[in-house]
């Protein structure tokens, strides 16, 4: 296939796209009677047909599988569940995910909102909001790269120089340099580095616009009563913007439960840094193994549902917009 | 720190200062000078990982392999060789930018078309189990893709689709769904009613009161939208290697980058070129359609 034919099928599947949609709502204008639920139908028809066949029917069929073996032939029961929690591989990945959903909400918040409170209403604010928020646009896989290099390892011999900054910086102190990403446990950490430095823009954005909110006979109040610097933050801007810090922190544990890209792209989940997100890929389209992969969906299904229904009601709350 | 009681030299400077909004709020500088050097230090560790890929990427590669990208200072050499050997070389990335693109274009396309409809519907028509459905489209936000890749995949292959780029279009069509029809909703609710009762006084029926008053109304709603989608897509690796496995042909730039990240780990003359190729986009609309972006990706940070 070449480029040509490439944006030929691309411009193929537009204008069919675009063929049907027109039809459809041609078809509905010029109905005479207005049969509400004719018209109705065809609106949403389009949008519900996909989602049933393509989402709701799938995440059921994976459940399904979730209780057989890898070919979908034998019925094991919750075997495959049994396995997640007691291999001691399983126990890795289980371990991993924990320590990303803990260590990477709470570092990417705290960093966001520290830095948010600091650049509130400075000279550079606009600038150094971007260079926070950028990371947000790169894809992980770019991210995952960029950070590669940080981390790159050389052997420590006479003639070689390091090219990883945080190796040379090591050797700079005079210390030996180090196998970052294949030296476990702490490579999950240095995984972790790259989703906060991801993270931390979404986290600086939504509660800078949240501090921005506090009304301002608040803090002139405080100003009057002698609340300055670190007690401001403590007393008035922490508890003020408490809605906006629970939204972020639950909406980046979602994304970091899901991460797939960075343990994908950096490491592919050797050296004991699996995650259930990567582990789901490997099991299921390396290894072959539907029953054990679909297994570890369904957990990953599990384990969202809490956090989101937590992070809808808050969302009410906070009315964000 | 300064004191914040509005002395007489305060009060002066105040009242130089044009008031920013209507609250009154004036720029300052940053409160303390430890507070400027820590902000100072997360901006610094935020932007060198980048810096440091960047220049690696133009320099030659002779001294990519013996050097660390720091030397550059002392021995400035600039090159677009890399970017060339990767684009046209053996890992030909050219083609790969090709294929992301095919796959973005109808992959925001379609979804924010249906998604439109059908939010115009839950918002405006009146059908029976109206509410009920809605709130099951919203309520599907929260199923992990990991969930339904599998047997996706597997109803792509026997519908004999495998190997062309519309189990991609579909599968981020569908997964874009819940969330593009749950925030486009929202943005149809709040067009007043008034001005859809005048349409219908006047004769019009659904299809031109869509096209002609809401569709104009919502433009800002679905641009911050189809911004977010586009960048999701084009960022998203998940979807990609596992509706195009095996299909070189047709994968997108971040499959291709993780392959070589994984078979070529040391090659930082291409992998730093390779990076920033990829790079360029969601930068490029970063910087033009800021407002749009960010709002977009706020909105849609829960999505995944």
């Amino acid at each position: 296939m070449d480029n040509f034919e490439k944006f030929g099928q691309m411009a193929l599947a537009v204008v069919l796209f675009v063929g049907v949609m027109g039809a459809i709502l041609l078809l509905v204008g010029r109905a005479r009677r207005r049969v509400d639920i004719w018209q109705s139908l065809a609106f949403v028809l389009p949008a519900l047909l996909l989602l049933g066949v393509g989402l709701i029917y799938p995440a059921i069929r994976t459940m399904y599988q979730s209780l057989f073996d890898r070919t979908t032939d034998e019925f094991l029961g919750l075997d495959n569940f049994t396995e997640i929690f007691t291999n001691s591989d399983m126990l890795i990945v289980l371990r991993n995910t924990a320590i990303w959903v803990i260590v990477t909400p709470i570092v990417a918040t705290f960093i966001g909102l520290v830095y948010a409170v600091l650049v509130d209403r400075s000279r550079v604010e606009a600038f150094a909001k971007a260079v926070i928020f950028l990371p947000m646009a790169i894809s992980l896989v770019g991210a995952s790269i960029i950070w590669r290099y940080v981390y790159e390892y050389r052997p420590d011999q006479q003639n070689i120089d390091q090219v990883g900054l945080l190796n040379q910086l090591l050797v700079w102190v005079g210390l030996e340099p180090r196998h970052f990403l294949v030296d476990s446990p702490w490579n999950t950490l240095f995984l972790i580095v790259v989703m906060i430095w991801v993270q931390a823009g979404f986290a600086m954005t939504v509660l800078s616009a949240a501090i921005k909110a506090i009304p301002s006979d608040i803090t002139e109040a405080a100003q009057l009563d002698g609340l300055t610097g670190v007690r401001m933050f403590r007393y008035i801007t922490v508890p003020s913007i408490r809605p906006a810090l629970i939204v972020v922190l639950t909406t980046i544990s979602i994304g970091t439960l899901k991460v797939f890209d960075i343990v994908r792209t950096m490491t592919g989940g050797q050296f004991d840094t699996s995650v259930v997100a990567n582990e789901f890929y490997t099991q299921g389209f390396q290894l072959g193994d539907t029953g054990l992969a679909s297994a570890l969906a369904v957990l990953l299904f599990i384990l969202v549902i809490p956090i989101v229904a937590y992070n809808v009601r808050q969302l009410r709350k906070a009315d964000l917009r | 720190m300064t004191a914040a009681i509005p002395t007489p030299a305060l009060q002066e400077e105040l009242a130089t200062v044009e008031p920013a909004t209507i609250t009154g709020r004036t720029r300052k500088r940053l409160t303390s000078r430890w507070a400027s050097l820590f902000a100072l230090v997360i901006a610094v560790l935020w932007t060198i990982p980048t810096f440091g890929l960047l220049l690696t990427s133009l320099r030659p590669e002779m001294d990519i392999r013996t050097s660390g990208w720091w030397t550059w200072f002392s021995d400035p050499q600039l090159t677009l060789a890399n970017y060339d050997e990767v684009l046209y070389g053996g890992t030909s990335l050219s083609t790969y930018f090709v294929n992301s693109i095919v796959i973005t274009i109808p992959s925001v396309v379609i979804p924010v078309s249906i998604a439109c409809l059908a939010s115009y519907a839950f918002a405006w028509m009146k059908f029976p189990m109206r509410d009920t459905l809605f709130v099951a489209v919203f309520a599907l936000q929260i199923v992990p893709l990991q969930v339904a890749l599998i047997p996706l995949l597997r109803l792509f292959v026997d519908a004999d689709l495998n190997g062309t780029f519309w189990p991609l279009w579909i599968s981020h069509t569908i997964f874009a769904l819940p969330l593009a029809i749950f925030l486009l909703h929202n943005f149809f609710r709040e067009v007043p009613g008034e001005l859809m009762e005048a349409a219908r006084v006047d004769g019009a029926g659904h299809v031109t009161i869509f096209l002609r008053i809401m569709l104009p109304l919502v433009t800002p709603a679905i641009a911050a939208f189809a911004i977010f989608q586009f960048l999701w897509v084009w960022n998203d690796l998940l979807v990609a290697i596992t509706m195009a496995t095996g299909a070189q042909e047709i994968q997108p730039l971040t499959a291709r980058l993780a392959e070589l990240s994984g078979s070529r780990g040391s090659t930082w003359h291409l992998l730093s070129a390779g990076a920033f190729v990829s790079i360029v986009v969601p930068v490029i609309v970063f910087v033009f359609l800021q407002r749009y972006f960010v709002r977009g990706l706020l909105a849609g940070s829960v999505k995944g």
